[in-house]
């Protein structure tokens, strides 16, 4: 199985602190992965590199069968090149509907002419439709999105992702705020999303990862410390000491 | 004419003094005197110079002053005063001599020519004048106008100089004189290089006239006296049009047609509609001009002009010199060799004071922005009455100077009260509107320009629109002068300090006092800040109001040398914005290398271009945008969380 | 079921309507086409008006939309004057001089009419040579292509060299502000091509136009109207698309809109060359009907005034910007030309050409303060539109971001 992204031997540091030191990793084109690690491990910093938030110091990103490099890449070309991103909180446009929501993220050109002449067709509306259905905000599609309860946002988020059709997708604590109910489904989903495009999650709730029975990275220290199953990595001495400090 | 005068009077000064009086002198020469011309009467007037009698300087001063005449009775020359019916009289050694009626006396008016000569004679009494301030005023007037009759009463009188100062400064009026007039080229050279590399505009003001020059233009080779500055070449020194009309002025070359000459003559013959074959309608254009001409030039009706190939012809056949007006070469040469090596020390020294005016632009603008440093770049409230604040501190001056007569009291009366005056408006204006719009920049932003233009105008109805006067005290006037390129004046000095003064405060108070410590606190995360127990509200109002206190201060120091009107803070905002932003925001040092920078480089482009001090503004504003390219987080930057993204 | 743009913007149809209606009333009620009941000195004032409504437009677009505080429309809005300035001053003064050289004994050449032309426009900051800038100047089109192209080409590269670097919030409303000001001092100088701060002058005579100033008046008033209702049109459009769904959106959260893919940067240089295009077209219009045109206006308080006016009328709703630009700019010129009567006070006299600007600098603080939304408020409260609830939180998380009181349910 050839990677989709390939990170390596990446280092960024900020003021001499090593945020993220030597790390590299991997993931499949259809797969699903979850980081976890304690606070200051380098998660959220990897997720900026990734995403072109960050440049790295030193080391190489590399994206895609033809292994573009994301390093000369802006926010938005990486967006574009296929690589989605949610944020630990819901950041939807608050003063918007839903379907301006959505609309704003379905798949299609960019660029401001584009954008200029884009109208919606059948199609468009029959997706958006689809897409709010799938994550329950089917009636909710002409309500500003700031109306939304904090869980309906995280929906509508998700949705969003979807609608930009990723094939790499970087999600940031999804469970957060939501009700074992929403968590429940929220696995489903990630799973699902997963059979056809790769998945990376950044969670703190070992049991959340559990339910989503995959791959997991520890990283610390803005390194790996280990990979494998969840079994396989909770059982590794390394990730005990780390976890339960050193002692 | 004058080097002939010159060796005559240097002759005459070596001669031995004879025992006689003024008196004497002026009978003996009598006929000379009544009809005196500048030509003949020179020895006359040297004879009465060096007679050594006292009353020759009242004689001279009496003849120059048209009070000198001659008593018809007997012939004799007397001194007169004129008034109501008469003169009263006095003789030449200055005792009274009774009274004359009008008609009785011949009065002597001697000519400008002459009256020069009396001057020229009368300097050398003057120079060794026992009041000391009537010596350095005739030696300043020497100085201001040096001529060549005034070298040798100057020699003459150095060795009787006895004081120190004077002395050296006639020692070196006599080198200047020297190296201008002297007959003697060796003289004149030795003169020059007694100077070195002085940097007195004097010397520069002597040896500038040596290297003058003319420019001629000759058929084959120059004239073999002449001393040639340098070879012109058409095209590279000077162009074809200017040398052509060298050549016109030489009467080397007819004149060219001018194009309202040839319109002239193409008017003047103009007949039945046409002129030279060509219709009236037609001539709208110049080649249809130039055939009509050609036409009546060849009809002979008109005069032949220069054509371009005749003019092309003639600057083949000439040569262009720049020549020295001093013929003597070696003179130029050593004039131009000292003048170089005057022009390489001159142009070190304009540095440093490019330098020092840079320094102090930048103490201006980092007093100006000093305040907005510490409301934009600690609290990131963005104040545009940041300005007002400046003028209400110089109007606070201009009004305490109304009430406190004595300058030094008022400024220093001034100073602290500008602060109170500023403090409690900025803690007004942070309690009634900033307050409500923290994290809200551009609101902000928004909110303070409309108090700015509501206190600009109040300011405007309250004092008017003339400029107000601010007054530095005595002690400020004038400048402090290296030598004569590098000046700096007091005031300039003196904000500069005050530049320091505030730099080394506002470290103080942010490092070494317990507010500081909490104004940090509360910067850098308000949230934690106020859990210790820190009130960020009072915290917020101390610092605005800090900020707005040393705006009214900069104020009074920007008063003291700007006009003081209600658009006086206008002229520094943005200026202060780019300082705080080009510096990188949230500190003190960035604001200071802001201001630096900006000033320094204002200066350069300043004296990159000196006529044109708008357009160094222009250039400096683009400077600044491009530099943001490069930092866009100005020159000290804040990286990681405290940069707050 | 699709609704149309119009049916979905009833405002649209409504403004250009009451623009329509109001020209229609004021043609109708002029001295050039209609019963005389309007000075011709007031029809120019409300043609400016018009103009300034115009920018104001552009201003709500990039400032209101956008969140991009640009300090720098008005210098757009200047350069279009210059450009027009120049054919009107260059042309009129050609006509001039082609009728005084024609009482000559010979008929006048292309060179001598240029001389003379150069000698009338240039002889007060005594160049006697055509600057290059005024190469086009005899040609209307080209002139009328400059209007747009200088001030659109000066904002594509300001932008781009702003944007690229990512200088936003008030770092880029000071920049823009130093650019505005750069801009005043080039052409206060005598040398940049532009007589200096004597502008130009005359523009309101038109050239080969023999119409009186009663009939010209209109002519310009008329185009200012349709320049202001095409745009608002134009405008209404775009906001209404995904266009406006993006820029708002750039406007709240800029980050979130460059993880979606959108080149933030390309659409704020896209916005920002598109305003200061509109801004340079209203300033084309505005200043025949001022008749003169000098670096002061370029000064960076008549910006700052643009944004004011949009505050004023409401930032985020074009016909906000409409309102407040010609409810202030006429109020203003009530007050200053000193039609507005004096207060008697006790201790003196409160007279409004003096103590007008403390008004509106105060009243701006209080719109700022208590009515963000500011005219167009009222409107909501007309139509029930009330602000949400959102416990004081902004919209997001950028400077420009709309507040929690501007926002509508």
């Amino acid at each position: 199985m050839t990677a989709l992204l390939e990170v390596s031997g990446v280092t960024v540091s900020f003021d001499g602190f090593r945020a993220i030191n030597n790390l590299t990793f991997s993931i499949g084109m259809a797969e699903l992965r979850a980081i976890i690690g304690p606070n200051g491990a380098g998660k959220s910093t990897f997720m900026d590199i990734v995403t072109g938030k960050t440049k790295p110091d030193a080391g190489s990103v590399t994206f895609g069968e033809r292994s573009v490099s994301l390093l000369k890449l802006t926010e938005s070309e990486i967006a574009r090149a296929g690589i989605g991103r949610k944020f630990q909180r819901p950041t939807v446009f608050e003063d918007q509907t839903v379907t301006e929501n959505l609309t704003l993220a379905l798949r299609a050109a960019r660029s401001p002419w584009a954008v200029l002449a884009w109208r919606a067709k059948a199609a468009d509306q029959t997706r958006i439709a689809a897409l709010a259905a799938q994550v329950g905000l089917a009636d909710h599609l002409p309500r500003k999105a700031g109306e939304l309860s904090h869980g309906q946002k995280q929906w509508l988020e998700i949705a969003m992702l979807l609608a930009q059709e990723p094939r790499l997708l970087l999600v940031d604590e999804p469970a957060a705020g939501m009700t074992l109910a929403e968590r429940e489904r929220t696995t489903d989903l990630l799973v699902e999303i997963a059979r056809t495009r790769a998945v990376v999650v950044v969670e703190h709730d070992m049991e959340f990862v559990r339910r989503l029975n995959c791959r997991v990275t520890v990283l610390h220290e803005g390194a790996v410390l280990a990979e494998g199953s969840l079994d396989h990595v909770t059982k590794n001495q390394d990730v005990i000491d780390v976890y339960l400090g050193r002692g | 004419m004058r080097l002939v005068l010159a060796c005559l009077l240097t002759l005459i000064c070596a001669l031995p003094l004879r025992a006689e009086t003024a008196a004497d002198i002026l009978t003996a020469n009598a006929e000379l005197v009544t009809k005196a011309s500048r030509q003949t009467i020179g020895p006359v007037i040297d004879a009465l110079a060096a007679s050594g009698d006292p009353a020759a300087a009242l004689v001279l001063e009496a003849w120059a002053d048209k009070r000198l005449g001659l008593r018809k009775s007997d012939g004799g020359f007397v001194l007169l005063t004129p008034d109501a019916d008469g003169y009263a009289l006095r003789d030449l050694a200055g005792a009274d001599a009774g009274r004359a009626a009008k008609s009785e006396i011949t009065e002597l008016k001697p000519n400008a020519g002459v009256r020069g000569l009396i001057a020229t004679a009368l300097v050398q009494f003057t120079l060794s004048d026992p009041d000391p301030a009537r010596r350095r005023a005739a030696l300043e007037s020497i100085a201001k106008d040096p001529k060549p009759e005034a070298l040798a009463p100057l020699r003459a009188s150095i060795a009787l100089e006895t004081d120190p100062a004077l002395f050296a400064q006639k020692q070196r009026l006599e080198r200047l004189l020297t190296l201008r007039f002297d007959p003697s080229s060796a003289e004149r050279i030795k003169a020059i290089n007694s100077f070195g590399a002085d940097l007195g505009l004097d010397l520069r003001g002597a040896l500038n006239p040596l290297l003058a020059t003319t420019r001629i233009a000759v058929a084959g080779d120059p004239p073999a006296d002449s001393n040639i500055a340098r070879p012109l070449k058409t095209g590279r020194d000077l162009t074809d049009t200017e040398a052509y009309d060298l050549l016109v002025a030489a009467k080397l070359a007819p004149a060219r047609l001018t194009l309202e000459a040839q319109r002239t003559a193409l008017v003047a013959n103009l007949s039945g509609g046409a002129v030279g074959g060509i219709a009236l309608a037609d001539l709208n254009t110049q080649t249809a001009r130039d055939r009509a001409y050609t036409a009546l030039e060849t009809a002979g009706a008109v005069p032949q002009a220069a054509t371009d190939d005749e003019a092309t012809a003639a600057l083949a056949a000439h040569r262009f010199y720049d020549i020295y007006t001093e013929a003597d070469p070696a003179v130029t040469t050593a004039a131009t060799a000292a003048l170089k090596s005057i022009g390489q020390k001159v142009a070190a020294m304009q540095a440093a004071d490019l330098a020092l005016d840079a320094m102090s632009l930048a103490s201006i603008y980092f007093l100006a922005a000093i305040g907005l440093a510490i409301t934009f770049g600690v609290m990131g409230v963005i104040n545009m009455a940041h300005g007002e604040f400046i003028t209400m501190g110089a109007y606070t001056g201009y009004v305490v100077q109304l009430y406190v007569p004595d300058y030094t009291a008022s400024i220093l009366i001034a100073l602290p009260l500008a602060f109170a005056v500023t403090f409690a408006a900025g803690v007004t204006m942070e309690r009634l509107v900033i307050r409500h719009l923290y994290k809200r920049p551009l609101e902000t932003l928004l909110a303070t320009f409309g108090i700015s233009i509501a206190l600009q105008q109040i300011l405007k109805n309250v004092f008017g629109t003339q400029a107000r006067p601010l007054t530095s005290p005595a002690w400020l006037d004038g400048a402090l002068s290296l030598n004569d390129v590098v000046q700096v004046s007091y005031i300039r000095i003196a904000i500069f300090v005050l530049a320091l003064l505030f730099l080394t405060f506002f470290l103080w108070l942010m490092k070494r006092t317990r507010l500081g410590l909490e104004v940090r606190a509360v910067t850098q995360n308000p949230t934690m800040a106020a859990s210790m127990g820190i009130n960020p509200d009072r915290i917020n109002m101390l610092t605005f109001g800090l900020g707005s206190g040393i705006a009214g201060i900069a104020g009074v120091a920007i008063g003291l040398f700007a006009k003081v009107t209600s658009e006086l803070g206008t002229d520094y905002i943005v200026q202060s914005f780019m300082t705080v932003v080009v510096g990188g925001v949230g500190n003190i040092w960035g604001a200071l290398a802001g201001a630096t920078m900006i000033g320094g480089f204002q200066k350069v482009i300043e004296f990159l271009n000196p006529s044109n001090t708008l357009a160094a503004q222009t250039y400096m504003i683009l400077f600044i945008i491009l530099f943001i390219q490069i930092r866009p987080r100005g020159i000290i930057a804040l990286r990681g969380r405290a940069a707050g993204d | 079921m699709r609704k149309t743009f119009l049916t979905r913007s009833p405002s649209v149809l409504i403004f250009l309507s009451l623009l329509a209606l109001f020209t229609l009333t004021i043609t109708l009620a002029s001295q050039g086409y209609g019963a005389g009941l309007v000075s011709t000195s007031f029809v120019k004032t409300l043609g400016k008006t018009l103009c300034l409504c115009l920018a104001a437009l552009a201003m709500d677009l990039v400032w209101g939309y956008a969140g991009i505080l640009s300090l720098g429309h008005m210098a757009f809005f200047a350069l279009g004057g210059y450009m027009i300035g120049m054919w009107l001053m260059y042309a009129r003064t050609e006509e001039i001089v082609v009728a005084s050289l024609a009482n000559g004994d010979l008929p006048a050449t292309a060179q001598e009419i240029g001389q003379g032309i150069v000698t009338q426009i240039f002889g007060v900051v005594g160049a006697s040579d055509l600057p290059l800038i005024w190469g086009a100047a005899h040609s209307l089109p080209l002139q009328l292509a400059l209007v747009v192209a200088l001030p659109g080409l000066l904002a594509l590269v300001f932008g781009w060299l702003a944007f690229r670097s990512r200088v936003t919030g008030v770092y880029l409303s000071i920049l823009t502000q130093a650019m505005t000001l750069a801009l005043a001092l080039y052409l206060f100088q005598n040398d940049s091509g532009l007589r200096g701060n004597n502008g130009l002058s005359g523009l309101q005579n038109l050239p080969y136009v023999t119409a009186s100033q009663d009939v010209v008046t209109l002519w310009f008033f008329w185009a200012s109207a349709a320049a202001l209702g095409l745009t608002y049109l134009m405008l209404a459009w775009i906001v209404a698309g995904k266009f406006g769904s993006v820029i708002r959106a750039i406007r709240d959260d800029e980050a979130r809109v460059r993880f979606l893919g959108y080149s933030v940067e390309s659409y704020k240089l896209f916005l920002f060359t598109l305003t200061a295009i509109l801004s340079a077209i209203a300033g084309a219009l505005y200043y025949p009907q001022a008749g003169i045109i000098n670096p002061a206006e370029l000064a960076p308080i008549a910006s700052i005034y643009l944004a004011v006016w949009v505050a004023i009328g409401g930032r985020g709703r074009l016909y906000g910007a409409v309102i407040g630009a010609a409810f202030v700019s006429l109020l203003s010129s009530w007050f200053t030309g000193g039609r507005a009567p004096s207060i008697p006070l006790g201790f003196g006299t409160l007279n409004w050409v003096d103590w007008w600007q403390v008004l509106l600098g105060l009243s701006f603080v209080a719109v700022t303060l208590f009515a963000p939304k500011g005219i167009g408020g009222l409107f909501d409260r007309l139509a029930h539109v009330r602000a949400p609830d959102r416990k004081g939180a902004p919209l997001g998380p950028d400077d420009g971001s709309l507040q929690e009181r501007e926002a509508t349910e």
